[in-house]
């Protein structure tokens, strides 16, 4: 048996997780005054070091390949490529998951101060009124309306800095904007094309900062968001949330510290943590007065579900069996094109900020002649990106050959060609939900997660209506569709892929139903909090990130003051 | 034409010789270098050997299979009126870094290259692929650079042929040479972002929206 070592010290919250919704819960509960601990998965992140900004490929001798050529064989250490920001990946040394026969499901993770925060697209979106009070029925309302949730919105988008554009659309609720960043051609052109489609495609909301604020710098327009942000101008929870507040000796930060169990007294209150110091190997236990956990969706979902005791014998804070169920992530499909009116195009630097200037929010709420539920907002890409290796692989396999013409050919298509991304949302069904795989533990012992996963008829039908939607704004500025598929049960993204997984720990106002009250707090256990997205009733097709920062906001104020008033 | 052997001694006038190469290359593709071109492409050869001082030895390949994978980085990508080519870039030394990196990569280039020869060998009298012509490499290039010749003969050609054009791709567009081929202009601080207005206008005046 292992020794345990316990804290002698109590904390008033421990923090499991350090994305956008830990961040937030540390940054919130430090300013309110209390000790908080939190505990990463990984380590540190240094971004002086970590942070490969600005770096053109030839500065590495493998240019991005990776030291054994690994990204052309897809097994690069960083998801997202050797220049990324560290990120995680799908998998991860030692911490296994399985996925169910028949199933497929891709689960990635964050090992990193920051978590995928410190990489992510900054598309900040606010969910629609109807997102919370569905009209249709499909899902159950959330515990909260638009109206409670907007000045959180506010106090969100006031504090990580929100690019866009008051628009007065229903889909798209209008926030406490930064100045938006104009257009880039081809942006111009796809607005043009939407316009003659009556679909809106207007400025971005990103969390990059097109002024100082908060002491951050505003952005100096590189275009490398995704590789971290020396100057904090793109918002990560790490750099704007988490070393201030180490700053304020008010946190305590526990690294390369993975949390095991939530241990509880007879009352049935979480009393400690446990988790496993990576390093040595041992278990310890942090003692708390209370728990926020943010792990990210399906990793709370686990620490809950492995919290098992006499008292709570499915795991804690799931008397309702709802634990691990209700797991959704968007639905995507993205399709490109060759558009001719730029071949050529006069160069200029297009880098701006990381990602796209405009976007296309959902424009057919309420339609009747659709034949699928809900909706899907656009993403768009383009322009003249840093070079890299794999920016022409498409052109070579297009139009194969060699010689001058297939250089002349790359030459005309640098900054021609446009692409499309649609994030939908997925109505969550019966087959979709991770448990606790009964045969399966991970390098420090903690049994793993098992995941289902199946998307609805209605899911497949939008990926026919995204294929349609782009092809149609493609061929409306003159372009071609490139490498489209047709099938959409093929075309769609395997679960998991687009990375928003959410509504494993919901909330709802029914504790049969439902884990966690409006304010992400157990139905069963008072000082026990879930602020990442688990705790969403529904995925709409606005990315989370954003909401998890109001909803961890808004809960860790309510958590203090019940603290203080003696309610936990 | 040079090869690696030649490269290995490092001389000034072995630097000359390559030059010679492109610029015969470059002639031979339709395209003649004008004497500042070749003036350009000394220099910058010149300096790129200094900033690796002295020439690359390769480290997975053999000096001939060296050799065999820069005249095809030099047919993949020619230089032209425009730009120095995928020799110049030096393509071929960021390939065999990568095959010293991977077993897989060595033996996709080992492999390939192999075949290639073996398959000029084969058609043209026992030359290997430096060795032929250059009419006789493009002919076999234009072979095994579609997909459409796919057939069980020319199938390990097809697919090796697809790796090595991706990589010196990958190579020539992320050199200084190719970054400057494209003309991109960004990876800078800048105050304020704009677009130029000519650039709006050269797109809409060529867009169903003129």
């Amino acid at each position: 048996m292992l020794q345990i070592t316990r804290s002698p010290r109590v904390f008033d919250v421990v923090v499991v997780g350090s994305g956008a919704g830990g961040g937030t819960a540390v940054k919130v509960l430090t300013e309110q005054g209390l000790n908080v601990a939190l505990l990463e998965a990984g380590p540190m992140l240094n971004p002086a070091k970590d942070f490969k900004e600005h770096v053109l490929p030839y500065q590495v001798d493998h240019r991005g390949a990776g030291p054994h050529a690994e990204m052309y064989f897809g097994r690069q250490q960083q998801a997202f490529g050797y220049f990324s920001a560290p990120n995680g990946n799908w998998t991860l040394p030692g911490e296994p998951y399985t996925v169910a026969p028949g199933s497929q499901f891709q689960w990635f993770r964050s090992r990193i101060v920051g978590g995928r925060t410190n990489h992510y697209g900054r598309i900040s979106l606010r969910f629609s009124d109807y997102d919370f009070q569905p009209e249709d029925g499909l899902t159950d309302p959330w515990p909260v309306t638009y109206s409670e949730m907007s000045p959180w919105y506010d106090k969100a988008e006031e504090f990580i800095g929100v690019t866009g554009t008051k628009e007065g659309l229903r889909t798209a609720p209008d926030g406490n904007f930064l100045p938006p960043i104009p257009p880039r051609v081809h942006e111009t052109l796809i607005q043009k094309s939407c316009a003659k489609l009556n679909i809106p495609c207007i400025p971005s909301r990103m969390a990059v900062l097109t002024k100082s604020i908060h002491g951050r710098a505003a952005c100096h327009y590189c275009g490398q968001c995704g590789r971290g942000c020396q100057t904090a101008s793109a918002f990560t929870s790490s750099q704007a949330m988490i070393f201030p507040a180490m700053k304020t000796g008010k946190l305590t930060m526990l690294t390369g510290a993975m949390a095991r169990e939530l241990v509880t007294d007879s009352s049935g209150k979480v009393t400690a943590v446990s988790y496993v110091d990576k390093a040595t190997r041992t278990e310890k236990q942090i003692r708390c007065r209370a728990v926020v956990v943010a792990a990210s969706a399906c990793e709370s979902a686990r620490l809950l579900l492995n919290s098992k005791s006499p008292r709570f014998p499915n795991g804690i804070a799931n008397s309702s069996g709802v634990v691990g169920r209700y797991l959704t992530d968007s639905v995507g499909y993205a399709a490109s094109g060759y558009v001719p009116a730029l071949a050529n195009l006069p160069r200029h630097n297009s880098d701006g900020i990381g990602g796209m200037h405009v976007y296309v929010p959902w424009w057919l709420y309420g339609d009747k002649q659709k034949d699928f539920p809900r909706g899907y907002h656009i993403e768009i890409g383009g322009g003249f990106g840093m070079p890299g290796l794999g920016s022409f692989s498409g052109q070579c396999a297009r139009h194969e050959g060699y010689g001058k013409a297939l250089k002349d050919k790359i030459r005309e298509e640098y900054g021609a060609m446009v692409s499309f991304a649609g994030r939908g949302e997925m109505i969550a069904n019966k087959d979709s939900y991770c448990d606790i795989d009964p045969q399966r533990v991970d390098a420090w012992g903690i049994p793993v997660l098992r995941f289902h996963f199946a998307w609805g008829e209605g899911e497949v039908k939008q990926v026919r209506h995204m294929e349609q939607t782009f092809a149609s704004i493609i061929e409306t500025m003159g372009g071609q569709v490139i490498g489209q598929q047709p099938d959409p049960q093929k075309a769609i993204s395997v679960g998991g892929l687009i990375i928003h997984e959410a509504g494993t720990v919901r909330m709802g106002s029914d504790p049969k139903i439902s884990s966690l009250n409006q304010y992400c707090q157990a139905h069963d256990v008072k000082n026990l909090f879930v602020c990442d997205a688990a705790p969403f009733v529904s995925q709409p097709d606005k990315n989370v990130t954003l909401s998890i920062v109001a909803f961890a906001w808004r809960a860790s104020e309510y958590l203090a003051e019940e603290m203080r008033k003696g309610n936990v | 034409m040079s090869n690696a052997e030649d490269r290995s001694q490092g001389t000034r006038r072995d630097l000359l010789r390559q030059i010679g190469a492109a610029v015969s290359l470059a002639a031979m593709g339709g395209e003649v270098l004008t004497a500042q071109d070749a003036q350009h492409v000394h220099s910058a050869v010149a300096e790129d050997a200094a900033a690796q001082k002295g020439p690359y030895q390769p480290k997975a390949l053999t000096a001939h299979e060296f050799a065999t994978l820069q005249r095809l980085s030099d047919l993949i990508i020619p230089a032209d009126e425009h730009s120095k080519g995928a020799l110049e870039a030096r393509a071929a030394d960021f390939i065999d870094f990568l095959c010293a990196a991977s077993d897989e990569m060595r033996d996709i280039y080992t492999g390939g290259l192999a075949w290639l020869d073996d398959e000029m060998r084969r058609r043209y009298n026992g030359k290997d692929f430096v060795g032929a012509q250059p009419a006789e490499q493009t002919a076999m290039l234009d072979l095994i650079a579609w997909r459409k010749n796919e057939s069980p003969e020319l199938n390990p050609g097809i697919q090796f042929f697809s790796w090595a054009r991706r990589m010196v791709a990958d190579a020539y567009y992320t050199s200084p040479i190719g970054i400057k081929d494209l003309g991109y202009m960004g990876n800078t601080a800048v105050a304020q972002f704009s677009v130029p207005q000519e650039a709006v206008d050269y797109a809409l005046k060529r867009s169903p929206f003129a």
